[in-house]
């Protein structure tokens, strides 16, 4: 056996449990300097451009309410996504699940007959609709055949993204925007109310934190719950125990497409009040809110909470655009960042550095 | 006949860059590591030829650079999934985020510039006057074409024929035998992570260079992702790799031939809906998700852990 030179890992036999709170803030944080770092190569002074951004974001109730629209469908996926990886399904699709949502969303206020105070939910329930079924694919694939569902979830992502892009160039393209690619804007009775004085679509608030206090029951309480973490935690395990494997996969991915969905029916019934391009309706947010489902370790209200924090980052980024003239991929970047720093920081949870003691003399 | 020409000429192209991106995939996950930042590799790769290549005007060094940079990014993605052992699914997207971030941040520069002296088609002497191949592969290609194949042969007998070969393979189905054996995991896993990152990033230079001699934010528009599933279709076998990377090509050509039956942007969606199909019927069984899977890809090795 090989001497091993240098620090090595040593296991933390009963980790407190505010260890992982403490490694994961660091690990934020050693995140934002990072992206300090590529701030400063771009040729923004970092700590001048933290401050202009933490100022016109947090800094007044216009700033604020900024953060919480920008969250609202971050939030819905977040909550979804932790359940899902619960259940170890690794869902990357999110970002196709909204899309779909948003599609089916402006198809019902569009096109259907649906009486005024019905409409809207009516869309939230297409949007659910077509969240779940962009998910259900992947997760009977995965289960029926084992076909790696970061692949699928991901390749619907782009499907979703022409077939909107389809949309508004073909038979959706309205009829009363000229030559621009989108279509008709919604009918009054199709847009959700806002919260007076800001942007915030509230609906979309209350499904976002109903879902999440809804989903944390499940897990805790629930039959479903319980299939869920035993799944998770061993598979083998859950065979053994009679757990229905399709059945677990399939409600875990239905409820993370759905929640997905919703959040796209946010988007377009809340905010542009139209469907238009992809990257107009979502600068990222399914790619982002896994960031938030990995801060939170799989905990729905946990998740809900990381997500607002995630409406700061793409808040911040609007600031970024408008004040610093910076790119719009800034958000992408920091959460990209951010998601390496917390991923890696994850092994000093449960292990320490240890350096080792080289004896005097040598050996 | 000019159609079968004219389809494998544009089949060759568009393969070009998924060829040694999938070719970078099937090498680190030979090793047993997951690398899906294969997309942000490559879209980094773009930005870093067309920046040296604008700038220098050589086009030697602007993929000379951008190889570096791949491996530079992949070192970081090798320090985190094997020496701090961390989920390398999670890590693999983070990495393409922080690439299709970053390229786009630093690459607004670039926007909307051509390449003035880009990489021209090459005429092979003897081998330009095969039928079929001829006209379609040794007439006309960048070089690029023609050495990604020749490294899909290279990979092929590196893994097949020689004592390293064998030491990668050991250490993607077994890395607690290999050890035993006096073999370096974590020395290996490096290598082949970087060598990946490498691949994946030269394909990404042969879009901004050859390709398309121009910089676009996300131009890479999902090609690592079908890079990750060629290596799956693949088996993970270099060889293979090559007719997997043709078929997406053929297919990317058909989607631009069939415009003027079908929307373009259906056309578009084809290729990701084919990565669908293709996964689901070359799926065998559920245990061993595929074929010729490495045993232990995807998980971290802790010494003494089984």
């Amino acid at each position: 056996m090989r001497a091993s030179f240098g620090p090595s890992f040593a296991e933390i036999v009963s980790p407190p449990r505010t260890r992982a709170l403490w490694v994961t803030l660091a690990s934020v944080a050693l995140g934002l300097v990072a992206s300090g770092v590529v701030f400063a190569v771009y040729g923004v002074a970092p700590i001048a451009a933290y401050s202009v951004l933490l100022r016109e974001t947090l800094g007044d109730a216009r700033g604020q309410a900024e953060v919480v629209r920008k969250s609202l469908p971050l939030i819905l996926i977040a909550v979804g996504l932790a359940f899902a990886f619960r259940a170890r399904f690794f869902n990357i699709g999110a970002e196709g699940q909204l899309l779909a949502g948003a599609a089916a969303a402006s198809g019902v206020a569009l096109f259907s007959d649906i009486p005024a105070p019905y409409t809207v939910w009516a869309m939230f329930l297409a949007g659910f609709a077509a969240g779940a079924l962009w998910a259900f694919l992947p997760a009977l694939l995965k289960v029926k055949l084992g076909v790696n569902e970061v692949i699928t979830t991901l390749m619907l992502n782009f499907v979703a993204v022409y077939g909107i892009e389809w949309l508004i160039n073909g038979p959706w393209k309205g009829r009363t925007v000229m030559g621009f690619a989108y279509s008709d804007p919604f009918p009054a009775w199709a847009r959700l109310p806002v919260i007076p004085g800001t942007r915030i679509h509230w609906p979309t608030l209350v499904l976002g934190l109903v879902a999440a206090v809804a989903l944390h029951f499940v897990l805790a309480r629930t039959r479903l719950g319980f299939e869920v973490r035993v799944l998770g935690h061993n598979p083998e395990a859950a065979a053994y125990a009679g757990i229905d494997a399709l059945r677990v996969t399939l409600a875990a991915a239905l409820i993370a497409g759905g929640l997905a969905g919703l959040a796209g029916v946010g988007e377009v019934g809340g905010t542009h009040f139209r469907l238009r391009s992809p990257s107009q309706i979502s600068p990222g947010f399914g790619y982002t809110a896994i960031l938030a489902a990995q801060l939170a370790r799989g905990q729905p209200l946990a998740a809900a909470l990381a997500a607002l924090f995630l409406g700061l980052i793409f808040a911040a980024g609007d600031v970024a655009r408008a004040l610093l003239r910076m790119p719009p991929q800034v958000p992408e970047m920091i959460s990209g960042l951010l998601l390496l720093a917390v991923v890696s920081a994850e092994i000093f949870i449960r292990y320490q550095l240890r350096f080792p003691t080289v004896p005097k003399g040598g050996d | 006949m000019d159609v079968a020409v004219d389809t494998l000429n544009r089949a060759f192209a568009y393969s070009t860059p998924l060829l040694w991106a999938g070719l970078g995939a099937v090498y680190s996950e030979r090793a047993g590591v997951v690398n899906l930042g294969v997309e942000g590799t490559m879209i980094l790769g773009s930005l870093t030829a067309f920046a040296v290549a604008h700038r220098t005007g050589s086009l030697f060094l602007a993929v000379t650079a951008a190889a570096l940079t791949g491996a530079l990014v992949a070192l970081v993605h090798a320090f985190i999934s094997v020496t701090l052992r961390a989920n390398q699914y999670v890590a693999g997207l983070a990495m393409t985020s922080f690439g299709l971030g970053l390229s786009g941040m630093l690459g607004r520069a670039y926007e909307g510039i051509a390449l003035a002296r880009p990489m021209q088609g090459i005429t092979v002497p003897v081998l330009s006057s095969l039928p079929l191949v001829g006209p379609s592969l040794f007439r006309g290609q960048a070089i690029l074409t023609h050495l990604g194949l020749l490294v899909a042969v290279a990979l092929w007998v590196l893994l097949y024929k020689t004592r390293w070969g064998i030491a990668v393979r050991s250490v993607g189905e077994s890395p607690a035998t290999a050890d035993a054996a006096g073999i370096r995991v974590a020395r290996i896993r490096y290598a082949s992570v970087i060598a990946g990152g490498a691949l994946a990033s030269i394909g990404g230079a042969y879009l901004s260079v050859a390709y398309r001699p121009s910089w676009t934010e996300g131009m890479t528009a999902g090609m690592g992702w079908i890079a990750v599933a060629i290596a799956i279709f693949a088996s993970w076998n270099p060889l293979k790799a090559v007719g997997a990377s043709l078929f997406f090509g053929a297919l990317y050509y058909l989607s631009f031939r069939l415009q003027a039956y079908v929307a373009p942007e259906l056309l578009k969606l084809l290729p990701y809906l084919a990565v669908i199909l293709v996964l689901a019927f070359s799926a065998r069984g559920r245990r061993r998700l595929f074929l010729g899977a490495p045993e232990a890809l995807g998980e971290p090795y802790y010494r003494g852990a089984r």
